[in-house]
């Protein structure tokens, strides 16, 4: 089989996100970045199908900056066999010219199934996947909690609310988006680490195939939330203290 | 020029690593430690994360990695764990390094691929219960005799040595000269479960509680003349030179276990408060923290020039040892402002600091003592 995982390097969970002055985007200066975490089950997932179907190859692929190219050797000392990096040329796509570009590279490549995260953790638009299927006319099931696949059907179960489940029967190719619960990612083990150095990364132009696609968003600022107002703490004999609970939700926070 | 940045590879080596040791060790360091258990479960995951040969050529299993990335894997090991920390160093620079560096290709080829893949455990029989620093007066003996070795003594303190993964020891053993003669000392491999070869587990430990320690005895332990590693007669600059790489292992240790141990009082100082504040904000708990970051940046520092020298081929041996001293002892004085810090709490094993206390003393005792350290480099400079 060959098998595509899409992964998106975004800032480490941890990082303390600062807003540049002119409110044009985020500092990126100091910022660690990362493997998405979703699409760390998406790896995993791509990895286990390889290891299932004997000849099989996984292929993983980046669009943004060239310090993507950190996050595909995480990918590769996963146990990836071989990497794209689509350089954003700087251009900021959306999600619907990602998506382009990506279903461009898919269709190309030829893959028989693709993983990627159901979202990623940075700006959480969880639309880049559906889009991807929609212009390879595929079909997709999201949120994925398990997946079984043989001679060219694929069954997908995925969470819905209410704790029900929806079980999908599909024709490959098909897309994925894996979300935690799906799987254990493994680590890149020092073998895999000195390995991926030597593994093969291609790189593409987004220019090249995003066609005449062009964003549909347009970003006018960013800003951080409005810091909270400090709480109230009431003191006094309980029975005073429900009173003047009363009075404050009626009266200041108008909620009573 | 001076570059003090890491290569990707080693980057990432250090983020799976801290990534390993935050799932796999922390959760269950505590208890292993409690029940003086030594975990033949973790074991086996860090064998298949590759920590075992490590510096080893990729032929045998191995993953070809400099000193650098070696010490950079201890160290976040340590940071979580010294007794985890104490199996990886134990088994690369000590039960691995011997038989890679000296050993035929027949015996790189019986025992490598599964030391590397941490399928199998090995010790390094030096110490005995009367020969440490003192190790040239080493009592254990082999006579050979008909095509074979026949092995008399005990050795003790043997990391590694006494678990179900144990696939034998290499022994160092006096093999001749008598009297007033120099004694000649040679190394030989002893495979577990050669008749008259016991191995115990010690318990009862301040230190690396589960990790595991052995004593052992042979009583007329019959091996064949082929399992000499090395030349004969050449045990004790073997020996040392297998030392001389080991203590960047040990400083390794006192690095990442003195970095632990920092995060922990640095976390708690912020959270503790008394008359009103955050202790960290009252100037006494500051500069301990403050004298902590320093002395853990200027240990990990001199570790990392040490492993830079190794990794240039240049002499590394007075930096290896000087690294050594320095990173153990600014461990001793950072687990001990840690503790301090927590007040109380600090002496309760509930608590990670304490533990980080334990940890640390053999630092200043295995692998040359902070006293043989200190001769060795004084020997360095001519004394």
């Amino acid at each position: 089989m060959k098998i595509g995982v899409l992964v998106k390097q975004v800032p480490d969970t941890e990082t303390k996100i600062k807003v540049l002055d002119d409110g044009s985007g985020i500092d990126e200066n100091g910022v660690k970045f990362i493997v998405s975490p979703y699409d760390e089950f998406a790896i995993e997932e791509a990895l286990k199908t390889k290891e299932a179907n004997a000849g099989s190859e996984v292929t993983v692929a980046s669009l943004g900056p060239s310090r993507c190219v950190e996050s595909i050797r995480t990918a590769l000392a996963m146990g990836c066999d071989k990497a794209i990096h689509i350089d954003d040329e700087g251009s900021g796509p959306d999600s619907y010219v990602t998506a382009k570009a990506l279903a461009k590279v898919i269709g190309d490549q030829g893959f028989d199934v693709v993983f990627c995260g159901k979202q990623a953790i940075d700006d959480d638009m969880g639309q880049v996947p559906q889009l991807v299927a929609e212009f390879l006319a595929w079909p997709q099931v999201m949120i994925l909690e398990n997946l079984e696949i043989s001679e060219g059907k694929a069954k997908a179960t995925r969470r819905v609310s209410g704790g029900a489940k929806e079980v999908y029967e599909l024709t490959l190719p098909a897309i994925f988006g894996c979300d935690k619960g799906l799987n254990t990612p493994r680590y890149a083990s020092l073998p895999g680490i000195m390995k991926a150095k030597s593994k093969p990364v291609e790189t593409l132009k987004i220019s090249d195939l995003k066609g005449d696609a062009n964003n549909k968003l347009e970003y006018s600022n960013f800003r951080m939330p409005p810091e909270k107002a400090p709480g109230k703490v009431l003191s006094g004999e309980v029975g005073d203290q429900v009173k003047e609970l009363v009075r404050l939700l009626r009266e200041e926070a108008k909620v009573l | 020029m001076l570059n003090f940045d890491l290569t990707d590879e080693q980057e990432m080596l250090r983020k799976t690593i801290r990534d390993f040791a935050e799932k796999e060790i922390k959760p269950v360091r505590q208890k292993l430690d409690e029940s003086e258990t030594f975990s033949i479960e973790l074991t086996q995951k860090m064998g298949q994360l590759g920590l075992f040969g490590m510096q080893v050529d990729p032929k045998y299993g191995g993953q070809g990695l400099d000193s650098l990335s070696y010490c950079l894997a201890v160290e976040e090991i340590a940071r979580v764990d010294g007794c985890q920390a104490a199996t990886v160093a134990a088994e690369n620079a000590l039960g691995i390094m011997p038989i890679y560096r000296w050993g035929t290709e027949e015996q790189k080829e019986k025992y490598l691929p599964k030391l590397c893949s941490g399928e199998q455990l090995w010790g390094f029989g030096l110490t005995e219960p009367e020969a440490g620093s003192d190790a040239g007066n080493s009592k254990t003996r082999a006579v050979l005799k008909d095509g074979h070795w026949v092995i008399n003594g005990a050795k003790i303190f043997i990391t590694n040595a006494a678990n179900e993964l144990t696939g034998g020891v290499t022994v160092q053993a006096v093999t001749g000269g008598d009297g007033d003669q120099k004694k000649e000392i040679s190394c030989i491999i002893v495979e577990a479960g050669t008749p008259g070869f016991t191995a115990r587990e010690m318990h009862h430990k301040l230190t690396w509680r589960s990790s595991n320690t052995a004593e052992l005895y042979f009583e007329d332990v019959k091996v064949p003349e082929s399992n000499l590693l090395g030349s004969r007669g050449k045990g004790f600059p073997m020996m040392l030179s297998t030392l001389d790489s080991g203590r960047l292992g040990i400083a390794a240790m006192g690095v990442g276990g003195a970095q632990g141990a920092f995060e922990a009082a640095l976390e708690y100082a912020k959270v503790r408060q008394t008359f009103g504040k955050p202790i960290c904000k009252h100037q006494a708990i500051a500069f301990k923290l403050a004298d902590m970051a320093v002395e853990i940046e200027a240990a990990r520092n001199l570790l990392y020039k040490a492993c830079w020298l190794k990794d240039q081929e240049k002499p590394f041996e007075k930096h290896a040892s000087m690294a050594k001293l320095f990173a153990s002892e600014v461990m001793n004085r950072v687990v001990n402002h840690a503790v301090q810090i927590y007040g109380g709490y600090g002496l309760m094993e509930e608590y990670p600091v304490a533990k980080f206390f334990r940890d640390q003393k053999l630092l200043e005792i295995g692998e040359g003592s902070s006293e043989v350290q200190r001769i060795v480099i004084s020997r360095h400079l001519g004394c």
